[in-house]
């Protein structure tokens, strides 16, 4: 378990990326991959939209209304999934699921979304801290 | 008579021998806690008789019709009713969705009017969408005043010569006004149109008088009055129930009909009773109606206002709070914390025992005339009690720590 600083460090790495969520923006160009994903209890309304540039990421981004769970989370997970190949981008994915689901996961490529590795205390605020995570992961695995 | 909370907590099981017991239960505008003999009711039907309605010519099919038409009789009396006028449905969206489909599809026109309010619930809004498709009719919405409360005044100057439907809750599930629905049902009727009042929220906490306010129809759910989940009521005025449509058709309900096509239907209630019905849900909502008569809805209606203008005072103490709805009179409290998203603020309540509802509450539509994105609700029952207030409003003041909910 996270020591006290840890703790207090985790809060602040959420609050920030709820605050001033990184590539939170519409996109700009027709180029973009898209998917609309919402919950049923909760206000969580977004689209998560992905270029491709040959098998790497280039670019991705998310627009709409959430809480700070989602908000946050995938605010973290687009700083994690820009640059990555398809296959290491559905690796950290996986891993991401498996922290949130209590499983066995590996760390070392999570970086700051370690943070959400408490979900399970508020289980019913799981849906909310993967959302952002399984709209990329539909939207990845549909590049063929 | 006052209400005994200590002596009522000891008939629901799940506030004395679950982990529930340590929850502070807010979301009965969601569901309610059952009494142990609604439970019992029920059981008493599987262990005792258990068979089909309607059907049978032996022994154990005549107590089981005994005990339905009994729950019927019951729910009628609670609602100062004639049992022919009470049908049992899933509950309110299915009994919205008959009167939409069996009244609505039958008898409106193209460009005939159908009015709500921006403050209902989805199931009393996308019927009448639905049907508003299907016949050309329109849906209008009757202006809210200032407060959010819809008033007989606004009710008169939006009906219209074309106005053919106003249906509208007696109590609405975000900002949970009384209405003044046997004023409402005049001023609907002098304009020459019928009234179907969504009673899922009044219902359960406050007497229902349907020939006092002469209403043509009535929708509610059980589970929200510490019945079953899966059965509800649609009354109507038979004259009305005998006038429109089955909305399912099947197994019980023709007395013949030939390769034709000819069908003769039995008379309401059961024309709209296909199938095999929640037999011991249905008895399970007798109970219940007999389990709040025994208390009181006077009582009821008295000790829920009163823990509610209690809560309602601590709340003002605290600057973090922004109440919606301070001034209704219902056991429901429509608020935020600010700066905090209302999923955040429920979230961090759980971790302290207290279980709200955060979001937009089926009531989409509302959103616009609140001007938020989402609130948090609490709405009591009954069996709340003071403490538990105290502990809710303690949760609230420091619910600017929301994230400890992950941490601690």
């Amino acid at each position: 378990m996270p020591t006290l600083i840890d703790a207090t460090m985790m809060r602040q790495v959420i609050m920030d990326h709820y605050e001033h969520p990184r590539n939170k923006r519409i996109p700009e160009s027709q180029e973009y991959l898209s998917v609309h994903l919402d919950t049923i209890g909760c206000v969580d309304d977004i689209h998560v939209a992905l270029k491709w540039q040959g098998d790497k990421i280039e670019d991705i981004l998310f627009h709409g209304v959430a809480c700070t769970i989602s908000t946050a989370s995938t605010s973290i997970m687009t700083e994690l999934l820009i640059n990555k190949t398809k296959q290491e981008a559905l690796y950290i994915i996986d891993q991401y699921i498996k922290m949130i689901h209590e499983q066995p996961y590996d760390d070392s490529v999570l970086g700051d979304a370690m943070v959400f590795k408490n979900t399970y205390k508020q289980a019913a605020r799981i849906k909310c801290a993967t959302l952002g995570w399984v709209g990329a992961q539909q939207l990845i695995s549909k590049e063929e | 008579m006052a209400l005994d909370v200590k002596k009522i907590r000891l008939d629901f099981p799940i506030l004395n021998q679950s982990t529930a017991k340590t929850v502070a239960f807010f979301d009965n505008a969601s569901t309610t806690f059952k009494p142990r003999r609604v439970i019992d009711a029920m059981n008493h039907y599987y262990f005792t008789c258990s068979v089909n309605v309607g059907r049978g010519d032996y022994d154990l099919a005549h107590q089981a019709d005994t005990l339905y038409d009994e729950a019927r009789q019951r729910v009628a009396r609670f609602i100062q009713a004639d049992a022919r006028e009470v049908v049992f449905t899933s509950g309110t969206s299915m009994s919205i969705n008959l009167i939409a489909y069996g009244y609505g599809k039958k008898f409106l026109k193209e460009g005939d009017e159908i009015l709500l309010t921006q403050a209902e619930h989805a199931s009393n809004v996308l019927p009448w969408f639905a049907i508003a498709k299907d016949t050309g009719a329109v849906v209008n919405f009757i202006p809210l005043n200032e407060e959010g409360r819809l008033t007989p005044e606004n009710v008169k100057k939006a009906m219209t010569a074309k106005t053919k439907i106003v249906s509208v809750a007696h109590v609405t599930n975000v900002m949970g006004f009384h209405i003044d629905i046997q004023a409402i049902a005049q001023v609907v009727h002098e304009g020459g149109a019928i009234i179907l009042v969504d009673g899922a929220q009044s219902v359960p906490h406050l007497t229902t008088r349907v020939k006092d306010w002469d209403i043509d129809f009535l929708s509610f759910s059980g589970h929200k009055m510490c019945g079953p989940t899966g059965v509800g009521i649609l009354y109507g005025k038979y004259a009305l129930l005998d006038a429109m449509d089955p909305f399912l058709t099947g197994g019980g309900i023709a007395t013949k009909y030939d390769t034709c096509g000819d069908i003769t239907f039995v008379k309401p209630p059961h024309k709209f009773e296909a199938g095999t019905p929640p037999i011991a849900e249905a008895i399970g909502l007798g109970e219940a109606c007999e389990y709040l008569s025994e208390i009181g809805l006077q009582s009821i209606e008295h000790y829920e206002n009163e823990l509610r203008t209690y809560a309602i005072q601590q709340l003002k103490k605290l600057p973090n709070v922004d109440l919606y709805n301070p001034e209704a009179e219902s056991g429901i409290i429509t608020f935020n914390i600010k700066g905090v998203p209302s999923q955040d603020a429920a979230t961090y309540l759980n971790s302290k025992g207290i279980a709200v509802r955060s979001g937009q509450h089926c009531a989409k539509i509302l959103i616009d005339y609140l001007g938020v994105v989402a609130t948090i609700r609490f709405s009591l029952n009954f069996y709340n009690t003071h403490d538990e207030v105290d502990r809710f409003v303690e949760a609230v003041k420091t619910g600017g720590d929301f994230l400890d909910a992950y941490f601690d």
